[in-house]
């Protein structure tokens, strides 16, 4: 291994770390500083916008206006020509069998039902009693780490979790070696359409690896917003006579629905536009398929970019509902204060 | 802090009476309740370690605990396999050099604008948020061509990039900025937003102007959601193939880590127990960034400037 | 105070843009850059890396080279948006030669040296490298694999009085006897992770042509031989005797063979007793073999033996599929490295390092590293109808649903008819986008 390169290279890597931030903070100093000039009934109408402009232009640049593009191009033929919902109507046609379908059964009810709750409540579970430990750093670590491990990689540990060997050999698989341990046939997880070609086990095997990835990611928001809560309240508490559990419900649950809502929020936007693990391990196969994935293979392998933008407007507006609670959600913070 | 909390707890009845008793059993369950959480979480990745110091015939033939008894037959040949590849030293400085500027530029950002939707007031104000939060949703995948196309058309590529001085991932830096913006002003926005109001009233009776209260106020009481942040967004650069592989390549010369690591095995996907070393290479930075933000994890930052 | 703090930022910020700029500027000056794409990672990278050399050495061109397994996309995208690689490389011609169809690639007419080209390279391969047919040539292919060919260990073989099938009923003989003495006779995994399911394909075309002949392959390959059509319907059956009814005649039935990569696919097969005694994979596996087992040699612990001819009429018929290249830009640098690969002398230094299978003739066949590979690219050179790998020629969403049914085929062979009717309604749209 050649570390030289790493050593050579430390000017550079150095004049970035400080000049990145230096004309970040630079534009914010220096546009405040041309605001101070305007008169001062002008002043609350500009100033907004110097602080959402970055973000604004750059949000814009990358995905606003692809996704415009995509809900064109959904109306589109792949040579521009209009067709109406033309798209849509090839897409959505055979339900429920057909690829789409399965698709959006699997990413809007199965992926988001049990992918949410599951990594909520673990999440929240966790950030929970890992607060009331001495060890609390080295176990958030240990649930961390999956966070840390690519796609890839995570790819080959659930290999090593769901490895099947035919009745009667010995199992490789972490999985099957304890079912069989308790004398049951080993299962094909991924593969395994069970109940009844419906295909739940096989999905909720794929939702497992994505649950023990990103459980990390909701317990640390979740965590960072529980040791936001004032000791001084939970002590009072206390105090006052009252059970843990008690506590967890009036006090410290209240508190938190904010983030919770925020972490739900994501969740659901994550589980809706999942793609990695069912990628890395089944590539939709066996009734696996998830919209995010159908779109990848319309676009990549079908070269079939009018059925790709259909398939992504769908999920887009798999999104909306989400968007609507979180409307209420912060008008109502806004109102309380 | 969570150690004072728990000593609270424990100091509340006298030894051995009935409140005492059925405390103890508290902590035991509690104690319980987190070992068996960590240990269902931490199986799959003892797995892979266990694996990744195991010899490739081995690892296809019998399940990793057999590996567990009585003759060990370790080995480093894995690690070894996969340091040997030339460029490593390249690809970390690589990583470091895509990661932290597309980490500080949308958190930074994304503090901006969370500001100022949690607390100005300007026309569709609403509005513009909920399609950040919507945005979140739009796979990358659709972005790729017109991005890149814009990118092309203003010279914002590895080589001519290079050719006028800047480093050849402006590019990327910008892209996963733009892509990490929504989640990042979603998250800040929402912590900014419980943030109390009569700390701004008091500051603007004070005479602090916007930067003031942005810069003492906002921002250090903010210290654990900007760490988790920072967290998630350099983890999740860290980790990215595709999106580098789009807008710099996989050419030595600038390509991170993970392609490095993605190209041990070859294109029949041959050689994957060395995966299993490259996975344990690859978590250290992370971990550390993970473990060093840690320590803004306390309770009490928020102590004595909450009304409640 | 303000605003001296202001004037200092706005100087350290120029100062620190002004430095990248500085830092920026070393590259320094040769005769040249080529930016290629291509698959070859890991072991392969080297055996490609080791191919280059001469060519950089010699010529003063670099040559930066980036592999990924998600070549489609990225050159989807990187060609669409108008920056796309100087030359890229794919492991089947069905991708670029969806380029060649958009304009996208440049013709090699001018940049290969043609007439020895046509004189040290089959026809096949350059009719193969003109998908528009308007005596364009837009790919070149350099290594190849032969498939098709049936592995076995003869140390098995010979314990149990088993002897190499020379006719396809032969085979079947062996098939049953294998399966009378209670042990499997085949094994068959096809997980591929995104490509599941592509190695039950290759039994499926290997039949096909030795079954029903080229012309019915080729219009299989074009769209116009319809799969629930009886040949193709006849290949399924054939494939289906071979798995047996259930899949019996595989080792650890359908399950197993949908879930286990199709790299492992030897391991039940060098154990003791061996749980499987033969299996149909292309010549590249033995490198699998041997890296799980490194105590294998080849020859004594596995050997393999052709598919024997189902019809005798298409006797020696093989299914073969290569490494082809293709040209994005149209750069000297790039025209050079191009006509290089199209020697002998580049295609040797692949060759003698292992695992491919030269396509130009005047590499030598003594140049193969062992008896296997040197008996593999004699078949590539002799064969008479020599074919390639029909699904990598079809449009990728054919070739997904191929592979995708062939997995739902193995696992529930009594749905043969609704798979056929699924792959016809794909055939009727794909080859149209």
């Amino acid at each position: 291994m050649d570390f030289s390169v790493l050593l050579q290279d430390i000017p550079t890597l150095l004049v970035v770390i400080i000049g990145v931030p230096v004309v970040l903070v630079g534009y914010i100093v220096g546009a405040e500083f041309l605001v101070r000039r305007l008169p001062d009934k002008n002043r609350p109408q500009v100033r907004p916008w110097i602080w959402v402009g970055p973000a604004l232009v750059m949000v814009a640049l990358f995905l606003f206006i692809p996704a415009i593009a995509t809900f064109i191009q959904s109306f589109q033929d792949n040579h521009s020509n209009f067709v109406g919902f033309q798209n849509y109507a090839t897409q959505l046609a055979g339900f429920p069998s057909s690829p789409t379908w399965i698709a959006i059964r699997n990413s809007i009810i199965i992926w988001l039902i049990l992918y949410m709750i599951l990594v909520l409540t673990f999440g929240l579970i966790m950030a929970v009693l890992f607060d009331r430990v001495q060890y609390e750093t080295l176990v958030k670590s240990l649930i961390f780490m999956p966070m840390a491990i690519s796609s890839v990689a995570s790819g080959v540990i659930w290999k090593f979790m769901y490895w099947y060997q035919p009745a009667g050999s010995p199992q490789t698989g972490t999985m099957n070696a304890i079912v069989t341990f308790f004398h049951h046939d080993p299962v094909a997880w991924l593969q395994d359409q069970w109940p009844n070609g419906l295909a739940i086990l096989n999905n909720l095997a794929l939702i497992t690896v994505a649950t023990w990835g990103l459980t990390g990611f909701s317990m640390v928001i979740l965590s960072a917003a529980l040791k936001g809560i004032p000791g001084e309240l939970l002590e009072a508490a206390r105090v006052d006579g009252a059970g843990e559990i008690t506590i967890f419900r009036r006090v410290i649950f209240p508190l938190m629905m904010p983030t919770i809502v925020v972490v739900g929020t994501t969740l659901v936007i994550f589980a809706i536009k999942v793609f990695d693990v069912p990628y890395v391990m089944t590539n939709g196969n066996f009734n696996t398929d998830v919209l995010a994935l159908r779109m990848y293979n319309l676009l990549y392998l079908s070269h079939n970019n009018a059925a790709a933008a259909a398939v992504a407007i769908v999920l887009l507006i798999a999104v909306v509902p989400v968007l609507i609670f979180n409307l209420r959600q912060f008008r109502a913070v806004e109102a309380r204060r | 802090m969570s150690v004072a909390a728990a000593g609270h707890l424990e100091s509340t009845a006298a030894v051995g009476s009935l409140p005492w008793i059925a405390q103890r059993i508290q902590r035991i369950l509690l104690h319980a309740a987190v070992v068996l959480l960590t240990l269902m979480w931490v199986i799959p990745t003892v797995g892979l370690l266990v694996s990744s110091f195991r010899p490739s015939a081995q690892i296809i033939t019998t399940g990793w605990w057999t590996a567990l008894t009585i003759p060990f037959q370790f080995t480093l040949q894995n690690y070894q396999d996969m340091l040997a590849q030339s460029n490593m030293g390249t690809a970390i400085f690589n990583s470091f050099m895509v990661s932290i500027p597309s980490t500080v530029i949308p958190v930074t950002i994304a503090a901006f604008a969370a500001y100022a939707f949690a607390w100005m007031k300007f026309p569709a104000r609403d509005w513009i948020f909920l399609a950040f939060v919507g945005l979140l949703a739009v796979p990358l995948q659709l972005t790729f061509v017109p991005v890149l196309s814009f990118f092309v058309a203003h010279g914002i590529v590895p080589d001519n990039l290079s050719s006028i001085g800047l480093p050849p991932w402006v590019g990327l830096w910008l892209a996963h900025a733009g892509y990490g913006l929504p989640f990042s002003t979603y998250l800040l926005a929402n912590f900014f937003r419980q943030l109390p109001s009569d700390l701004f009233e008091s500051a603007e009776i004070d005479g602090a102007g916007t930067l003031t209260v942005f810069f003492r106020i906002v921002l250090p009481l903010s210290v654990p959601a900007i760490a988790s942040l920072i967290i998630f967004q350099f983890l999740w650069v860290w980790n990215d193939l595709l999106v580098a592989l789009i807008y710099v390549g996989g050419a030595q010369e600038v390509a991170p880590l993970t392609v490095s690591l993605a190209n041990l095995t070859n294109s029949l996907g041959q050689g994957y127990q060395l995966l299993t070393a490259a996975a344990f290479f690859s978590m250290v930075v992370p971990l550390v960034v993970f473990l060093s933000l840690q320590r803004y994890f306390v309770r009490g930052i928020l102590a004595g400037s909450v009304k409640g | 105070m303000r605003s001296s703090s202001v004037r200092r930022a706005l100087v350290v910020s120029i100062a620190s843009v002004l430095t990248l700029v500085a830092c920026g500027t070393s590259s320094s000056t040769n005769a040249g850059t080529i930016h290629f794409l291509g698959v070859w990672s890991g072991a392969e990278q080297a055996s490609w890396f080791a191919v280059l050399k001469p060519f950089e050495d010699s010529t003063g061109i670099k040559v930066s080279y980036e592999a990924s397994r998600d070549q489609d996309a990225i050159l989807t995208s990187t060609v669409a948006a108008g920056n796309p690689p100087d030359v890229a490389g794919a492991p089947s011609p069905q991708l670029l030669s969806q380029f060649a169809k958009q304009g996208k690639l440049i013709p090699l007419n001018n940049a290969v040296d043609m007439t020895a080209l046509q004189a040290n390279t089959a026809p096949s391969w350059i009719k193969l490298g003109e998908p528009l047919n308007d005596g364009k040539l837009y790919q070149i292919f350099a290594w190849g694999a032969v498939k098709g060919l049936i592995w076995y260990d003869p140390k098995n073989f010979q314990a149990k009085g088993y002897n190499v099938p020379k006719s396809y009923d032969d085979l079947t003989a062996l098939q049953s006897q294998i399966k009378g003495s209670g042990t499997t006779p085949w094994c068959v995994t096809v997980e591929s992770g995104s490509a599941t399911g592509w190695p039950a394909s290759d039994w499926l075309k290997e039949i096909v042509l030795s079954q029903s002949g080229p012309d019915v392959y080729d219009k299989w390959v074009a769209g116009t031989q319809k799969w629930s059509s009886p040949e193709i319907k006849q290949a399924f059956t054939t494939f289906g005797s071979i798995l047996g009814p259930s899949g019996g005649n595989v080792y650890g039935g359908p399950q197993y063979a949908v879930a286990t990569n199709f790299g492992d696919v030897g391991t039940p097969m060098f154990t003791n007793p061996p749980k499987c005694y033969m299996l149909n994979q292309a010549s590249f596996i033995t490198s699998f073999f041997t890296s799980a087992n490194p105590a294998l040699t080849p020859g004594t612990d596995f050997n393999f033996f052709p598919l024997p001819d189902i019809n005798p009429q298409f006797a020696g018929a093989h299914v073969v599929a290569g490494d082809s290249f293709a040209m994005f830009k149209d750069t000297p640098q790039a025209r050079k490295l191009m006509q290089y690969l199209t020697t002998a002398d580049a295609q040797t230094i692949w060759v003698k390092r292992g695992g491919k299978l030269a396509v130009n003739k005047q590499v030598s066949l003594d140049s193969y590293p062992d008896a296997l590979s040197k008996e593999s690219a004699q078949i590539i050179v002799t064969t008479t109808i020599g074919k390639y790998d029909a699904t990598d020629q079809m449009p990728a969403d054919m070739k997904a649903a191929a592979w995708a049914d062939l997995v739902k085929f193995i696992q529930n062979q009594g749905q043969l008819n609704s798979l056929l009717a699924h792959l016809d309604s794909v055939q009727a749209t794909a080859y149209h986008s």
